[in-house]
Formats: C-alpha cells, sequence, structure tokens
C-alpha cells in the first residue's frame, strides 16, 4: 500500500477492512455465519481469553465478517475502531452504559430522534441515570447544564424534526473543557457528508439501518471511537471514568486504558456491553451493510443532488409555508451547515403544508413513488406525517412544542430519477389543495 | 507501574500480572511516538508464561515524564537504571525486545549490559536506521502530516487481522491516534520538543550500531517485515552478520506488533526457548 497517505474515501469504501479470503480466495466478503471458532490448542484458547492473543472465539463478542464491518466505518470516520450492534439504539444504549451507571447523568440536545429520547428521559432514568436536555443551539445551556456527576454530551448532528446543524467544534470545546467526552448520533450524515472527529466529537453512532445499509433490508448500529479523548488523564483529574482507567473486577482485574491508550473505550464496550448485554450484529446483517457501504460514496451523492431538487420545488410552491433544509436561506443553521457539510445536509427534512391534519393525510395518500412508512436513509423516497402517526395522540399544541405542525410532512429522498419524485410531489400538493 | 529513575516517574506495563523481580524478565522497548500499549499482546503472554514484564514508556512518552533524552546511547542508560530501579539484575535475567527505534536502544543497552541482557530481540529494525531528509523536515513542520506518511508507510495492509488488540480495531486509525497522543499528551509537561521530530532524529544520528554489536553477547534474533517500507529487511544484512543474529521474516510492514502478533509471538517465543 504504498504513498504518502492513506487511501481516499471512495478506495477505503470498498477496501477497508478486508482483503481476498487466505483460505477460499473469494474475492467478496465471506458471510461467517457460525457462532463459534475452532481453538488451535489449549494453550490457544487459554490465551485467547486471556487477551495474549486476538481472535474471533463467539460471535457474540466478534465475528470475522462483522469484524470487517468494525474496521470499515471506523476507517471511514478517521476512528480507532467500532462495534457493531443490533440496531442504532444498541449502539446507544452500549456507549452510554459503558461509560455511565446509577447516578450518572447526560446532558443532551433536545432536538433528538423521539426513540433517542425515550431511552434517556424514561428508561434509563428508571436505571438511575438522569438526562438534562438543552436546546441544541444554546451554547450556554449546554455549558450549564453540566454537574459533577455528568458522564457525555450527546447530541445528533442533525437535529429532529427541524435538522439543527450541531456546532460540534463548540459543544465538543464545552465538553473537554469539563473532562467530558462528545457523542454524536451521526445517521442522517454519513462519513461522506461529515466526519465528526474531524470537529471534535470523541464517539459518534449510526442507525446503519439508514443510508450506511441504503437497501432497507436490516437493522443494525455502529458505535465508532475517535481514540482522542484521554480517559486515564480523566480519571486522573477528576476520578471520572474508572470503568475505563481503574482495575476491572469483570474481566482479569484489566485496566483498559493501560491495555490499549487509544481503544480502551472499545475494548470495555466489547468485553463488558457486548458480551453481558448481547445485542450483537448478525455476520449476515454486517454482510448486508457492507454491500450498501461499497456504494455509499455513490449513494449520497445522488441523495443530495435529488434533495436539492425537491428542496427547490418546494421552497418555491405556494402550498408550502416552510421548508426545514440547512442550505437553505433563513434556516437558523445556514452557516454552521455551510462550514460542517458542504457536500450536502443529507437526504432527511421536513417541511410544512398550508392546511389542516385532514390535507396532510390527504398529500400523503395521493403520493404513488413516495412509500409511506417510518423509516428514513432508504433508497427509495419515503414519507411520514407525524401529526397522523407518530404524534397522532397530541394536539395541535403539543405539537408545536415538538417542533411539529399539523401539516409538517418529513420526506426521506431517494435515488429514483428526480423528475418522478417532483411529478408525485406536484400532484399531491394538488390533491392536498382540493381538500382544503 | 510507576518506578523512579534519575528523579523522575517511569512507567512500565507489567503484562496484567504483578511484577515480579526474580523472574526472567522481559522488556519490551516501543519505538518513535509509540507507548507500551503497541506489545501489550505480547507482554501478556510472557506475563503469564513464566517470566516478568516491563513494557515501558520511554522518557516523556506515554505515562513516563520527561525530560526526553538526546540520544539512543542516553536512553539505553535511562533504561538500564530502570532496570536496576526494578531489580532486575541477575546475570542474563534480561531479554530486551525493541521495535524500531527501540530496537536501537535495546541493542546499545545489551552493548552496555553484556552480562545482564541475555537475549536481544530487535523487531523491525535497520543499521543504519536514516531517516529522509524529506520525512525528517516534515517531521518538524508539520508533524501531524508526516503522522500521515509514516502510517501509510508503516502498514502495509488495509486488512490487519485479527486485529490489534482486538478484533474490529483500524489499525491505521489507532496508529495515527496514538501517534498524535503521544505527540501532545499531557504527560509531556516538560518535554518542550517536537517529539516526533526529536524521536526520528534520534535513529537517523545513531552511529554506533556496529560498535555496540562487537559488544554484546546475548543471542540475538531480527524479526523483519517482508513489507516493510521504513526498515526494509536488506538494510540489516552488516549487523545482523556482526550480532551473528538469527533473522526472521515475517508478512508485514513495519508494524509487526499489530499487523502479525501471533506470528511474532511465535519468532518471540522461538527466542525466548
Amino acid at each position: 500500500m504504498p504513498g504518502y497517505s492513506d487511501p481516499g474515501f471512495d478506495t477505503l469504501a470498498l477496501h477497508a477492512g478486508a482483503t481476498p479470503d487466505p483460505s477460499t480466495g473469494a474475492r467478496a466478503t465471506p458471510i461467517h455465519l457460525s457462532t463459534s471458532f475452532v481453538f488451535q490448542s489449549s494453550e490457544h484458547a487459554a490465551s485467547l481469553f486471556n487477551m495474549e492473543r486476538s481472535g474471533h472465539v463467539y460471535s457474540r463478542i466478534s465475528n470475522p465478517t462483522t469484524a470487517v464491518l468494525e474496521e470499515r466505518i471506523a476507517a471511514l470516520e478517521g476512528g480507532v475502531g467500532a462495534i457493531a450492534t443490533a440496531s442504532g439504539q444498541a449502539a446507544l444504549h452500549l456507549a452510554i452504559a459503558t461509560l455511565a451507571g446509577a447516578g450518572h447523568h447526560i446532558v443532551a440536545s433536545s432536538a433528538l430522534y423521539g426513540g433517542s429520547h425515550n431511552l434517556l428521559d424514561y428508561t434509563l432514568r428508571r436505571f438511575g441515570i438522569s438526562t438534562s436536555f438543552v436546546a441544541p443551539g444554546d451554547v450556554d445551556a449546554w455549558r450549564a447544564a453540566i454537574r459533577p456527576e455528568t458522564r457525555l454530551l450527546f447530541g445528533e448532528t442533525l437535529g429532529n424534526p427541524g435538522l439543527d446543524v450541531l456546532d460540534i467544534p463548540t459543544i465538543s470545546a464545552i465538553a473537554h473543557d469539563a473532562g467530558l467526552p462528545l457523542l454524536v448520533d451521526s445517521t442522517f450524515t454519513p462519513p461522506w457528508l461529515l466526519k465528526p472527529f474531524d470537529h471534535g466529537a470523541d464517539l459518534v453512532y449510526h442507525s446503519a439501518t439508514k443510508f450506511l445499509s441504503g437497501h432497507g433490508t436490516v437493522v443494525g448500529g455502529l458505535l465508532v471511537d475517535s481514540g482522542a479523548f484521554d480517559w486515564a488523564a480523566a480519571f486522573a483529574k477528576t476520578g471520572r471514568f474508572p470503568e475505563l482507567s481503574a482495575p476491572y473486577d469483570g474481566f482479569h482485574g484489566m485496566v483498559f486504558s493501560e491495555e490499549s491508550t487509544v481503544g480502551a473505550f472499545l475494548l470495555r464496550a466489547r468485553r463488558e456491553g457486548l458480551r453481558d448485554f448481547g445485542a450483537c450484529m448478525s455476520p449476515h446483517t454486517a454482510w448486508l451493510i457492507l454491500q450498501g457501504i461499497e456504494t455509499l460514496p455513490l449513494r449520497m451523492a445522488r441523495h443530495v443532488e435529488n434533495t436539492r431538487k425537491v428542496v427547490q420545488l418546494l421552497a418555491a410552491h405556494p402550498m408550502v409555508s416552510r421548508v426545514g433544509y440547512p442550505e437553505l436561506d433563513g434556516h437558523p443553521s445556514q452557516a454552521l451547515a455551510q462550514k460542517l457539510l458542504p457536500r450536502g445536509c443529507g437526504a432527511v427534512f421536513s417541511f410544512d403544508l398550508k392546511g389542516s391534519r385532514s390535507q396532510g393525510v390527504a398529500f400523503i395518500e395521493a403520493l404513488k413513488v413516495f412509500s409511506h412508512l417510518a423509516n428514513v436513509g432508504d433508497c427509495r423516497s419515503l414519507v411520514i406525517h407525524p401529526a397522523s402517526t407518530t404524534h397522532f395522540r397530541m394536539d395541535d399544541a403539543a405539537l408545536a412544542r415538538a417542533g411539529i405542525g399539523p401539516g409538517t410532512i418529513r420526506l426521506s429522498i431517494g435515488l429514483e430519477d428526480a423528475a418522478d419524485l417532483i411529478d408525485d410531489l406536484k400532484r399531491a400538493l394538488k390533491v392536498a389543495e382540493k381538500a382544503a | 507501574m510507576n518506578l523512579t529513575v534519575n528523579g523522575q516517574r517511569a512507567y512500565a506495563y507489567t503484562g496484567g500480572k504483578p511484577f515480579d523481580a526474580a523472574l526472567p524478565c522481559v522488556v519490551f522497548i516501543h519505538g518513535a511516538l509509540h507507548d507500551h500499549s503497541v506489545w501489550t499482546l505480547l507482554a501478556r503472554w510472557c506475563a503469564h508464561h513464566g517470566h516478568s514484564v516491563l513494557a515501558i514508556d520511554l522518557p516523556g512518552h506515554g505515562q513516563s515524564a520527561g525530560p526526553v533524552l538526546p540520544s539512543v546511547q542516553a536512553t539505553a542508560d535511562w533504561l538500564l537504571a530502570l532496570l536496576a530501579a526494578a531489580g532486575v539484575q541477575q546475570p542474563g535475567q534480561a531479554t530486551l525486545v525493541g521495535h524500531s527505534m527501540g530496537s536501537l536502544i535495546g541493542l546499545e543497552a545489551a552493548a552496555r549490559a553484556p552480562a545482564l541482557v541475555g537475549r536481544l530481540v530487535m523487531v523491525g529494525t535497520a543499521y543504519p536506521m536514516q531517516v529522509s531528509e524529506a520525512l525528517l523536515t516534515t517531521a518538524g513542520e508539520a508533524p501531524l502530516k508526516a503522522i500521515d506518511m509514516v502510517n501509510a508507510f508503516s502498514i502495509s495492509t488495509l486488512a490487519a487481522k485479527p486485529g490489534f488488540p482486538a478484533p474490529g480495531m483500524w489499525l491505521h486509525g489507532s496508529n495515527r491516534a496514538l501517534m498524535r497522543r503521544t505527540l501532545a499528551g499531557p504527560n509531556t509537561a516538560g518535554c518542550a520538543v517536537n517529539l516526533f521530530h526529536h524521536d526520528f532524529s534520534v535513529c537517523d544520528a545513531y552511529t554506533g550500531g556496529l560498535d555496540a554489536a562487537a559488544k554484546v553477547q546475548a543471542k540475538v534474533t531480527l524479526v523483519l517485515g517482508s513489507a516493510d517500507q521504513m526498515t526494509p529487511p536488506r538494510a540489516t544484512r552488516d549487523l545482523a552478520a556482526a550480532l551473528k543474529a538469527k533473522t526472521v521474516i515475517l508478512p508485514s510492514g513495519h508494524s509487526l506488533p499489530a499487523e502479525v502478533p501471533d506470528e511474532l509471538l511465535a519468532a518471540l517465543r522461538d527466542a525466548l526457548a
């Protein structure tokens, strides 16, 4: 691999972590659907269990196919390694459970995916981990919410539902000043669009179900570590993070930050969280996500190209009162988007129809190319009307507090011909207008 | 564990077991802009198979305090002082295992304490260990860029299996992060130097290799990477002859401890036998 620097993004998307299979010559990554792996000898077995050797023992902990995916996403994000999990939610839980326990506290953006909000505000509270939510753009609020027991700052790169761009350089600086790491959900911004580590984030996770896979076939998550946060220094200074820098009785008294200066977090997450909570990824799922990542650069370029055309249509349409895409004039994150997301702000955004809930329903039901479902990041274009689905129990006032109007529509723009998407939307908008 | 050497704190990883000065001791010496963590798998194996282990952080690197030392010779003296502080003093008790810059430090220490050092294993080594002017200049002026250059030169594959120190680790990213951490680490207080340029300069300036080799009494093994662009195997011929060393070539680039940890362990076990 001669050269003066690592290969480029497109090359890494195809090759990182994989070589032709040494035993068969298979060029594509094989699917190793095996729960377990034969030891060469009793001594070999013992040395694997005692971390004197690296290798695969049992597929809940690691698997050759899954490891290719882990290396690949780490290469694309600029990290030291990764852990593949059963879902994006499992990746978020693994990150938190590795760093925090009962009595600890998280500061999180209030503009989160509903599932993440549920985990933080309800479920983890039951286990003694509390969360303070702050407006993602309120820098002072982030700083003020940090307490001695805080272990983590957390936000989405593009917040839900308004696509507020997280000011990663500023929020990570606040975190680091307090001796804390910043975790970001980068699901809406695969690394072709944004590499959060380049801007100061310490940990990144994806719902790989979305753009990384791209085909809407599997559910999976990926948790990536930058290797930049100095857990041992934080422990020495504040006593925080003994999970990484003090002996762990659950694993031979191991001090993870001694074992690996830059990989301590992932070692602990794998050897405790993946081992004990068990939310691992199937090798078959990993293989399918690898197929998606191979074309990620091509797909993301097309996603963004199509999205810009659709945004242009909607922004000029008389039936539309607002389009929440950060590239547009007037969006509160426009300047940040130009700085952090020069290749585009992804392919998921919302807009407001002028009209009632029933007009929103009429719009959705008139669409033919867009699929009405609860997902994003598929190669097919998707649509959902929150007021009649995910948020249907809320009255209009409650919707407003969540930043959702009765006519708010969320689109995920796929890879179809842009002209077909535009025709579909124009026709549905006409139907919605007549439904007034 | 922490030791005091020449009045300064020195850190050594002991392989996951308490250090026992009565056992044969394997001393691991890292290379430029690295720390003890490049050795953890080998160190754990040795510590759990009848040896005591000192995988050191060199002065100004990782968790060892500065100041950095000006030459291979000075660092070899520091290493011998560290062994004395740890109680390693029996004839032939020490096996020195050095990678790259660390291999030169091990060579010089073996020459200075021929009775103490029973075995010397030089991994990814060359003599002379000349560094190109372009790389030295870049290390001085733009160390982050130089880290990327060395990273690309050091690692021969995009898929180092089974992953170091565990599956799922991306070797290029890990090496880059470790070098950046070492360059900017908080533990280099008192080392107001560009550590990258310093380490490379120390390698480049070392001219005592053949004189040292003449004094070495240890059994010597050279473990080299067939695809090593930093210290190619052809650059060891004179040294290997002078040391009457056994040479083992492994399918690896310069980062042998991370690229081929199992094969390197086999070579080390053979050297220790």
